[in-house]
């Protein structure tokens, strides 16, 4: 195998997002662990459980990429480079874990308590390219 | 633990002084609590200084070479927005404990037209998160807590922009807020959206400011003043684990485990409070901390702000100083300078004068929010 003509690398924007080797075609993933004391939830990899202190097992979860719009904000002032407004929600997993994230297909001008309890879904996308070339790959989640 | 006086306190007006650096400003600070306890800063034994952005620069030591280098321990200190509230509360624990009989607590902060809270850098991360895996901003993060009692509770937008006029118009009293300036309910829910629901009137000001506070043991006390300000309680808590929370910031129960040993240690409950300074960095949270405080059950926040129930007059004037909505919130110095507040001191007044219209006799309850910026997500 030589180096030359590969593809960039794709990497996660967060380490709890799992980039599959031949991602687009097998989609990308939020994963954690849970802990075996407790059972509490938490995105990627932990030292300990933060819940009950627990320093393992702990075991992997791939978790759902179907959930629901808990709450949200929307925010029109950012940071300097980052297009407002956008939908800022905590989406529910159906797994019992929650993820930040942007909602997209809902009209960010027109907030609504209708949101509440929306179904979404996730989707993996590129969002930026790294100082060394490499895709940065976010997950998103859209109203299904 | 031994009963602790507040002695001598003062604030600077908040807002932009783009000619005197950090350490003048709480320098000045310092000097003007030390006068209106009526001691010098040889009479004090600790010092604990309050600074978010510039803690690393030695800003405590800094002050003492500008007022008087005595040799005394100093301690700096970074909290989030509860800063100058941990700076207070280390200078309260090191005289309750007996170990000091004199102690300062000086909360600085100077940051000009910074903006935007929580758009720090990722650290090593390759790429900023903000705007691509949802919001870690402060008006997006205290735009989902509001969001989260609307989805509990009913709560409008309207209810919250009210924090904002109430506040704003309570301002308007005080000399040392950043702004005094009203903005009646149409102006609040006008104004251009930062974080929805809060609008641009629904979120404090970043500036400058300084404030300071002397502490003593009560036989210390008794050297310096007559009318001794003693201090019921001091509180600091972290957020417990939730299954939402790192994701979601709780800013709810780090507050009510505070307030309930707050009240426990004073041996009073929310009822017998005559006014409440509290942290209002964005009106969302103000309603919020009505529940969390225990001035309302739960669910009523929106109903107590209708009724005019925390204006000043009503039955429990919250932020009559305008709050950091009107005063501004120069993070460190801000946990300090709620605490001045409640005692009513003002420059060249003094404790045993200093109280303006908007005082009343009271304890002051600050709630000590530990926010960390630094984010999972």
């Amino acid at each position: 195998m030589t180096q030359e003509a590969t593809a960039p690398t794709k990497n996660p924007i967060l380490p709890f997002i799992r980039v599959p080797e031949n991602f687009p075609d097998e989609p990308a993933y939020i994963w954690g662990v849970q802990c075996k004391a407790c059972e509490a939830k938490f995105l990627g990899q932990r030292t300990a459980c933060g819940n009950c202190g627990s320093t393992g097992p702990f075991e992997e979860q791939r978790y759902s990429d179907e959930g629901e719009i808990y709450v949200f904000s929307v925010v029109h002032q950012s940071v300097p480079g980052v297009e407002a407004p956008y939908i800022g929600a905590i989406i529910d997993l159906k797994d019992g874990i929650s993820v930040r994230a942007n909602v997209y297909g809902l009209d960010p001008l027109k907030p609504s308590t209708d949101w509440f309890g929306k179904k979404v879904k996730m989707y993996a996308e590129k969002v930026a390219t790294d100082k060394d070339g490499n895709d940065v790959i976010a997950a998103k989640f859209k109203v299904a | 633990m031994r009963d602790v006086a507040i002695v001598g306190a003062n604030m600077l007006k908040f807002g932009r002084y783009p000619d005197k650096d950090v350490v003048q400003l709480a320098s000045e600070a310092a000097i003007n609590a030390l006068k209106d306890a009526g001691c010098s800063i040889k009479d004090v034994e600790i010092v604990v200084s309050g600074n978010l952005y510039q803690s690393n620069a030695m800003i405590g030591q800094r002050i003492m070479k500008e007022i008087g280098a005595t040799g005394v321990p100093v301690i700096n200190v970074s909290n989030a927005c509860a800063t100058g509230s941990t700076a207070f509360r280390e200078a309260y624990y090191s005289v309750a404990s007996g170990a000091y009989d004199v102690a300062m607590a000086i909360g600085s902060e100077q940051m000009g037209k910074m903006g935007l809270l929580g758009a720090g850098g990722g650290g090593d991360r390759a790429y900023n998160t903000e705007g691509v895996m949802g919001t870690g901003l402060m008006p997006g993060v205290f735009g989902q807590s509001g969001v989260e009692h609307m989805r509990k509770y009913g709560t409008t937008q309207a209810q919250f922009a009210k924090v904002a006029v109430k506040n704003h118009e309570h301002g308007v009293h005080n000399p040392y807020a950043q702004y005094q300036k009203e903005t009646p309910l149409e102006e609040v829910l006008n104004a251009r959206v930062v974080g929805w629901p809060n609008t641009l009137y629904m979120c404090c000001p970043t500036g400058d400011g300084a404030a300071a506070i002397v502490m003593m043991s009560a036989d210390k006390a008794k050297q310096f003043t007559t009318k001794p300000l003693w201090v019921a309680a001091s509180v600091l808590t972290s957020d417990p684990y939730a299954p939402r929370n790192p994701t979601m910031f709780d800013i709810n129960t780090v507050t009510r485990i505070a307030a309930k040993e707050a009240y426990a240690k004073a041996g009073i409950g929310p009822e017998d409070l005559s006014q409440v300074e509290l942290h209002d960095c964005f009106a969302t949270a103000e309603l919020l901390h009505y529940e969390n405080l225990g001035l309302c059950a739960d669910g009523e926040a929106g109903r107590m702000i209708d009724e005019g129930a925390t204006k000043i007059g009503g039955k429990i004037p919250v932020n009559a100083s305008g709050g950091l909505l009107s005063k501004g919130h120069p993070l460190g110095a801000t946990g300090v300078a709620n605490i001045v507040e409640i005692v009513g001191s003002t420059p060249g007044a003094g404790l045993q004068g200093g109280t303006g219209p908007r005082h009343r006799p009271g304890l002051r309850l600050h709630d000590q929010h530990h926010q960390e910026i630094a984010r999972p997500n």
